[in-house]
């Protein structure tokens, strides 16, 4: 039988924890819905644009009354709990009606706080709330001229806009000394003051509410300071309250809000709370974008998978004014431990304010343009170390070295609707606007599914997001999650990684199983990630899954475009010798190789080889004393070097036998996305080891060591890392900083956005200043390289894997 | 709905083991009229689809195989192993050729099916 669950509130926390449980478990639970409106769900962030008239209540009707049929859930519209007896489990409504339950879920929300001030009450004064509040200022707003809002915060300036739009004249007193305290600093505040101004709207500052006058409905508003205004209408904005009085008529605890747990648990545990009515952490939300958040951690333990916790959020805020443009996140105002840098143009009517601690973003505030605003948020909440943006940060995300990007936002703007933007899958500007249009688009991924832009080498990510912001304008919930690896997990990639190792999962198997993979097998995307974490947790324990290998890691070959594969011998440090030479050559004849090309990598390159071939080609080559290159591999490519000191009458050192027995190190091993190498004999630098993974530019004095380069789509030159003295210095130094990166970066993140995400601090403090913690990292490298130089090549050659390379069978 | 196809059933040909064809793997028929992919899925399904993706003609049975799809390792379409169709939004299908599994040998039929089911 299935067991009853009863939700309190039909608003947006309440009904989103009901489609999320309705995902995950379907049949588990017979649905009673109770909500006080006499209204369907619908979105409440959207009352402002109704105000406005831009948009009509069926407009944002979320849930209409068939989809609660459809789902075989009773809804009671306009009806009010009004107790909850625990022991029977039960509810009781204001009208005797009473329902049982297994489990309770409250949703009740918040109520907006009224003044205590006299005439608080009289008809004619209302907050801003739900759609009743609406109603009540529409229609004051056709027969009344005069308009007093309350409160300059958020919703009372949207109220204000409504309002105005609506014709009437519309004053705003704020106690404080400026306008949304809570989201803006003074100068941004200032801005958003005159421009509302240059509106119509009026203010008062540092206003004081005394009464609010009037006889049979409200007429007018005193203030403290003895100035009256006329009003027909007053709206109240000062604040909301977390609504629990029926949770703690009921015995549950209540502070500020419905103390809940991780699991969204109170503290009797059949019963739930989500939604502005809850406390969870000390902290109580009102904005959505947290809401859902709970929601989909309470779905998910009501549908007994409890694997997700809620671990809190940080907000941002984007001000529904149409042609205003505002964004603030986190904590603007910062103290003595930050610092700011601000950025004010008042001619074009820009500000922008990042706030740093010890070189992370704490919050901003932007007005004017924010089309950054999302970057900065992403960078708070990944904590990003951004001492190497900080010329940039106010110039926004387009000027940082994107080869030839420029301003995304004015770029794609001016472009025709042929414009190609993704130019590896040839999609053009028209067709992505079209398709987000027809499609109702709102996502990047909807983007890329639909039109493929975007869905390869990613550099015209930035683009796409500008044509979606630009298409369906900005989205409220723009909050970014934790991003799950893959959509057959709710999991992040760090999450996985630390369950692989702190649950000792051993297998692609383990893991699924363990942390609910929604797909029986996963996918392409998940496979191969899960095969390289655990590669990387269990050295020589754990036995590499072919199938969840890419094609060209699984034959040790470059798949190319007809279905032929290429070889690339590894040659150290690109230094090789006549007789190499020979036996190449009479390998490439005696295999009629078509093409034989000189890589970018100081290598030669064999094009052309079918694959019934490869075998037998690798077996000569593994006689002539050659070895896998590794050119297919997410994996150690090639390490670069110049002739150095041996010839050059600039080098200083070595450079070709560092980079030798930098190969011979690190050959071999599997990375999270290829690497490269590079050794420089002077800052000359013509191994170009300054857009290498690590590079190593050789001085006088020893070595400096460069990290977190890379040419390609987005050239990034190398973070300089420290300056050594000893060749085996660099090997320690290198060995510890590859280990990092294989067990802390994604897979398929390179070393460059890597050391980005993470700061170069952090690579500092793992690889320079903990001398121990760096011995440990070279430690557990060699010790993973154990198991890992063994020439797949030659193995293959002899026998292994051999259904790689044949036919099953031949027919016809 | 599926087409039905000109079946015949003399064509059958033994074409190897079950256990030839690694799980979540494929292996190639050649034939003169062009390779046939035959994929054997996790839970010991097999699938024969021609070898040639409908995007650009990407060799199917060198993609990775998870449920029952195949991953192009051209440009990442993916396939349905059991009709042929591409994932939407997609568009395009490889033919399919009927197979069966009798006592652990695979016997595949040269007959294609190269109508694309209307889904
Ligand atoms: C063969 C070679 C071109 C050549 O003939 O010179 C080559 C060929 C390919 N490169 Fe490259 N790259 C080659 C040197 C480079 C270099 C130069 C270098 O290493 O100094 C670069 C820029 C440096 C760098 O990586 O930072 C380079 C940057 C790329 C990129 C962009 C990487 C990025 O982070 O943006 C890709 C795309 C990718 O990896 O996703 C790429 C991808 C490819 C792929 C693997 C594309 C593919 O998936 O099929 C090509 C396969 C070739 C094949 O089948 O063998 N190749 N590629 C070079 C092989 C070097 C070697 O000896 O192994
Ligand atoms: C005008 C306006 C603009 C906003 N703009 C934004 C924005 O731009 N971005 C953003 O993120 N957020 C915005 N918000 C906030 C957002 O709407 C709320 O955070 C969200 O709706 C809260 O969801 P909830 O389910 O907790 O509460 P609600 O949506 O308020 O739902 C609670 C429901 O429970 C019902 N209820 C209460 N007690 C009982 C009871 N005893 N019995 C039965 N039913 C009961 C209430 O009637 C109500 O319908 C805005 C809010 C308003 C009012
Ligand atoms: S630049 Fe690299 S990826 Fe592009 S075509 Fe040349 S080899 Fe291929
Ligand atoms: S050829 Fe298969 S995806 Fe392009």
């Amino acid at each position: 039988m299935k067991e009853n669950l009863v939700v309190v509130g039909n608003g947006m926390a309440g009904i989103r924890t009901v489609e999320e449980l309705l995902k995950l478990a379907p049949e588990k639970y017979a649905i009673t819905v109770f909500g006080e409106e006499p209204h369907p769900n619908y979105n409440r962030i959207l009352l402002s644009p109704v105000l406005c008239g831009e948009k009509r209540f069926e407009d944002i009707v979320l849930n209409d009354d068939a989809w609660y049929a459809e789902h075989d859930i009773t809804l009671y519209k306009g009806k009010k709990i009004v107790e909850i007896d625990r022991r029977r489990r039960q509810v009781k409504a204001g009208d005797g009606a009473t329902a049982d339950y297994d489990r309770l879920l409250l949703a009740t929300g918040s109520h907006p706080f009224l003044l205590p001030v006299p005439g608080k009450n009289l008809p004619g004064v209302v907050a801003f709330r739900d759609m009743w509040d609406v109603e009540v200022m529409l229609t004051a707003a056709r027969q009344c001229r005069h308009a007093v809002v309350i409160g300059g915060g958020l919703l009372g300036l949207e109220a204000a806009n409504g309002l105005l739009k609506q014709g009437m004249k519309v004053t705003v007193v704020h106690l404080p000394d400026r306008l949304m305290e809570r989201q803006l600093d003074t100068p941004a505040a200032r801005m958003l003051k005159r421009s509302l101004e240059d509106r119509g709207l009026q203010f008062i500052l540092q206003g004081v509410t005394r009464e609010i006058i009037g006889k049979t409905r409200v007429q007018g508003v005193a203030l403290q300071d003895g100035r009256e205004l006329t009003a027909d209408l007053v709206v109240m904005a000062v604040g909301i309250r977390p609504n629990f009085a029926l949770a703690q008529s009921a015995g549950i605890y209540c502070d500020k809000g419905v103390v809940v747990s991780d699991t969204m648990q109170t503290y009797d545990p059949r019963v739930y709370a989500v939604g502005e009515c809850v406390q969870h952490r000390g902290q109580t939300y009102g904005l959505v974008a947290p809401l859902f958040e709970q929601a989909k951690v309470c779905a998910n333990h009501l549908a007994h998978f409890g694997i997700s916790r809620y671990e809190g959020s940080v907000t941002s805020t984007k001000l529904k004014v149409t042609g205003i443009d505002l964004f603030s996140a986190g904590d603007f105002t910062g103290d003595d431990g930050t610092e700011e840098i601000v950025l004010q143009d008042a001619g074009r009517g820009v500000y922008k304010k990042v706030v740093l601690k010890d070189n992370r973003i704490r919050g901003a505030v932007m007005y004017g343009d924010t089309l950054d605003g999302a970057w900065y948020f992403q960078l708070l909440r990944d904590g990003t170390d951004v001492s190497n943006l900080r010329d940039k940060l106010l110039f926004g995300q387009a000027h940082l070295g994107d080869s030839g990007h420029g301003d995304i936002k004015s770029r794609v703007m001016s472009m025709d609707d042929s414009a190609e933007i993704c130019g590896c899958n040839g999609v053009c500007k028209g067709t992505i606007v079209r398709t987000i249009a027809d499609k109702k688009l709102f996502t990047l991924e909807e983007v890329r599914a639909h039109t493929k832009a975007s869905s390869s080498c990613g550099s015209c990510t930035g683009l796409v997001e500008a044509l979606l912001a630009s298409t369906v304008g900005g989205d409220y919930s723009t909050a970014p999650k934790k991003k799950p690896l893959c959509p057959c997990t709710e999991h992040s990639h760090d999450d996985i990684r630390a369950a692989i190792r702190d649950r000792g999962l051993k297998n692609i198997r383990a893991v699924m199983e363990k942390l609910e993979w929604k797909t029986p097998d996963g996918c392409n995307k998940c496979r191969p990630a899960l095969n390289f974490y655990l590669l990387v947790a269990w050295p020589g324990e754990y036995i590499d899954d072919n199938q969840s290998r890419f094609i060209n890691e699984r034959v040790h070959a470059n798949i190319q475009k007809d279905g032929t594969y290429s070889v690339v011998p590894r040659i150290w440090g690109g230094e090789t010798t006549p007789a190499e030479l020979r036996s190449l050559a009479e390998i490439a004849e005696k295999y009629e190789v078509p093409t034989v090309h000189i890589t970018g990598g100081q290598r030669i390159d064999f094009l052309g080889v079918p694959k019934e071939t490869l075998p037998a080609i690798w077996g000569d080559l593994s006689r002539a004393g050659f070895v896998s290159g590794h050119a297919y591999g997410k994996a150690i490519r090639t390490v670069k070097t110049c002739v150095g000191k041996t010839w050059c009458r600039f080098g200083t050192q070595d450079s070709t036998t560092m980079g030798i027995e930098l190969e011979k190190m690190a050959w071999g091993s599997w990375m999270p996305h290829k690497v490269k190498l590079a050794v420089s004999g002077c800052p000359r630098n013509c191994a170009e080891a300054t857009i290498k993974d690590f590079g190593v530019v050789c001085v006088d004095s020893g070595y400096e060591l460069h990290v977190g380069g890379n040419g390609g789509v987005k050239v990034r030159a190398t973070d300089f890392l420290c300056a050594v003295k000893t060749p085996e210095e660099v090997l320690e130094y290198c060995a510890a900083f590859l280990q990092v990166y294989r067990e802390e970066a994604h897979y398929l993140e390179r070393t460059a956005p890597w050391v980005e995400r993470i700061g170069l601090a952090h690579v500092k403090r793992r690889v320079v200043e903990d001398a121990a913690g760096r011995q440990a990292l070279a430690e557990r490298f060699r010790h993973s390289q154990k198991f890992a130089q063994v020439d797949p090549w030659a193995e293959r050659a002899g026998g292994v894997d051999r259904h790689e390379y044949i036919p099953l069978k031949m027919v016809g | 709905m599926q087409i039905v196809a000109k079946k015949q059933m003399n064509d059958w040909i033994e074409i190897g083991d079950l256990d030839d064809i690694p799980r979540q793997g494929a292996r190639v028929v050649r034939h003169a009229d062009g390779d046939i992919a035959v994929f054997r899925t996790a839970d010991d399904q097999v699938f024969a689809l021609r070898d040639k993706c409908p995007h650009k003609g990407g060799p199917l049975s060198q993609g990775i195989v998870h449920g029952n799809k195949v991953a192009c390792p051209l440009h990442d379409w993916k396939i349905h192993l059991d009709t042929g169709l591409a994932v939407a939004p997609d568009e395009g299908c490889a033919a399919r050729f009927p197979v069966r599994v009798e006592g652990g040998t695979i016997f595949l039929s040269l007959v294609a099916d190269e109508g694309c089911p209307d889904k």
